[in-house]
């Protein structure tokens, strides 16, 4: 008897949505079975990666993920141009970091200029994230998507605490919005709920179940991100099919792993590969689980990520 | 959990009254009530609809699927009627439902027109003669009508079993004759077979006061069996709440604060 796959065929389908305008637009999401699995459905939309900027220097980066920017993070809107031109990315993620009260407490106008700034000198598609701060985030995004109206941006975060004010932010702006929670899916599945119960379209939404890098809690993420997916298609539950955001790069960025030099830990190998390849695995995990968007740091990390899809799709 | 919208019925003196004067509001208000309430597919029922029984289940079909984007249930004897209804469906939002066969020779007609028109079909576990007396015999019955709907080429999936839900108040022990007899349904197949019942013969004849209640009950302990359908009132808040909450401790649907409001 011949060998025979065995096939699931699933009701729901995932969401999608472009962002970006003309032809630099990306889209995401779109498919019908688990991640990868072609013989199964039609995953008619590569996962994208977009490559992480921030709005002041990379001060605390490692110095494998910060060399790599040396020559253009002193300055936010030649860093845009660096990753469009130089790297290639399909997308640019500018976190407004600075803003955060422990940081440099910059206002929400600053980060407007910022964003006028960066819309100015690229064409790919931005995704514009907050400083993660509950608070300052509500005033900072909602500059932030009034001065990139029109872009058809992703902005976020958008969260339990402060999700109304970045909700009509991103309504009356008409860009798509991340909505995230603390790796928890019924609290992922609430938030999508009260974002929809406020007129705005699962459509134009994206999942952030919270990242982790691996050896930090990445099989809770993987865990979540697949129960998400699951639900959107097995279950058809429409509150769940909206695509999943996976912010790779912070997390990966500040564990031992990546900053321990070789002197201190001989074991553990070339500090620099060492932290490339702990970023790139940890993406691809994710893109197992059923991301659609990753953000990203290291060029190195982001290209062998990239390839792994091409071979994938 | 599937569920079948009950409301639009020629025994309701509203819908016979507007069928009668083909006067389609009062139809399209309660498809489009039951549509919101969160009715995966509105059963029409026109009854053997003797005179002019095509004409009217056209009109049904096209006047319904105006105002709402969901599948139909035809409910009809009158397999004239059920074919120009089958004609008139559009399937954009799914294949309809055709309610049904038996195993009694004259409901066979209906299983030639799933076939015909790759429409899914109700198989009511009903024999000529006397009620099937436990869950046993109803298997018997699944048995012969799934191997005659091989016959006629309407493939397993597009079967639902329905064990026939007899009232509590005066067939009190057949109540959980029905309730096992879903349960070994699903084992007469690899992979299982569907399952549907009309939920509210169970509460028929008791005081009205105590219908919902009883309907919400067995409801539970029905999908706890793993029932897939059932045809019942989207307009019962109480009855959907308690399917919603059941289907969340099934593992059906995963749970979010706001669940009942999905």
């Amino acid at each position: 008897m011949s060998y025979v796959i065995p096939k699931e065929s699933y009701t729901g389908k995932v969401l999608s949505f472009d962002f970006g305008k003309d032809d630099r637009a990306v889209t995401v999401g779109g498919e019908n079975t688990l991640p990868f699995l072609s013989f199964e459905g039609q995953q008619p939309n590569k996962p994208v990666i977009a490559c992480e900027i921030q709005d002041c220097p990379p001060d605390d980066w490692p110095d494998t993920v910060k060399d790599a920017y040396r020559d253009v993070s002193g300055d936010t809107v030649a860093w845009a141009r660096h990753c469009q031109d130089v790297l290639n990315a399909k997308a640019v993620a500018l976190r407004l970091l600075s803003t955060h009260p422990d940081r440099d407490d910059r206002s929400a106008e600053d980060a407007a200029k910022t964003v006028r700034d960066v819309l100015a000198a690229v064409d790919v598609p931005l995704v514009i994230l907050g400083s993660n701060h509950i608070e300052k985030d509500s005033t900072v995004l909602v500059a932030a998507a009034e001065a990139a109206s029109g872009y058809n941006c992703i902005i976020g975060k958008a969260q339990e605490g402060n999700y109304k004010t970045i909700v009509a932010a991103a309504l009356a702006h008409n860009h798509k919005l991340i909505a995230m929670s603390e790796l928890d899916i019924n609290l992922a599945k609430q938030l999508n709920i009260l974002i929809t119960q406020m007129g705005f379209s699962k459509e134009k939404l994206i999942t952030d179940p919270m990242c982790s890098a691996l050896g930090y809690g990445l099989e809770y993420t993987y865990s979540v991100m697949e129960r998400i997916r699951l639900a959107a298609l097995a279950q058809n539950d429409p509150t769940m099919q909206p695509p999943i955001l996976g912010d790779v790069g912070m997390y990966v960025w500040k564990i031992k792993e990546t900053v321990a030099p070789e002197a201190d830990v001989p074991e553990w190998g070339a500090l620099r590969e060492r932290g490339i390849a702990w970023e790139a695995i940890t993406a691809i995990a994710m893109l197992l689980a059923g991301t659609n968007l990753l953000i990203m740091r290291h060029p190195a990390a982001i290209e062998t990520v990239e390839k792994t899809i091409g071979e994938l799709v | 959990m599937i569920v079948i919208g009950e409301k639009i019925s020629v025994i309701a003196k509203k819908v016979r009254e507007a069928m009668n004067a083909r006067d389609p509001k009062p139809i399209q208000e309660l498809a489009s009530a039951q549509w919101k309430a969160g009715a995966h597919f509105i059963d029409v029922n026109i009854g053997p609809a003797e005179e002019n029984g095509e004409d009217l289940m056209k009109w049904m079909v096209e006047s319904i699927q105006q105002v709402v984007q969901a599948p139909l249930c035809l409910d009809t004897t009158n397999a004239a009627a059920l074919e120009a209804g089958l004609q008139a469906h559009n399937n954009e939002w799914g294949r309809p439902l055709i309610n049904s066969t038996s195993n009694e020779p004259d409901r066979f007609v209906m299983l030639e027109m799933a076939a015909k028109h790759n429409a899914q079909c109700i198989a009511l576990t009903l024999g000529k003669g006397s009620l099937p007396a436990d869950a046993e015999e109803r298997c018997g019955i699944a048995a012969e009508i799934m191997a005659r709907a091989a016959e006629y080429g309407v493939p397993m999936e597009d079967l639902f079993l329905d064990p026939l839900i007899l009232q509590v108040c005066t067939m009190q022990d057949q109540a959980i004759h029905a309730i096992k007899a879903v349960r070994m349904f699903q084992e007469l197949n690899d992979p299982p077979m569907k399952t549907v019942v009309g939920l509210s013969n169970v509460s028929n004849g008791v005081p009205k006061e105590m219908r919902s209640l009883i309907d919400r009950v067995y409801l539970t302990l029905l999908m706890y069996e793993g029932l897939s359908a059932a045809i019942m009132n989207p307009l019962d808040k109480d009855l959907m709440d308690v399917l919603k909450t059941t289907d969340i401790f099934l593992g059906n649907t995963l749970y979010a604060h706001s669940y009942l409001e999905m």
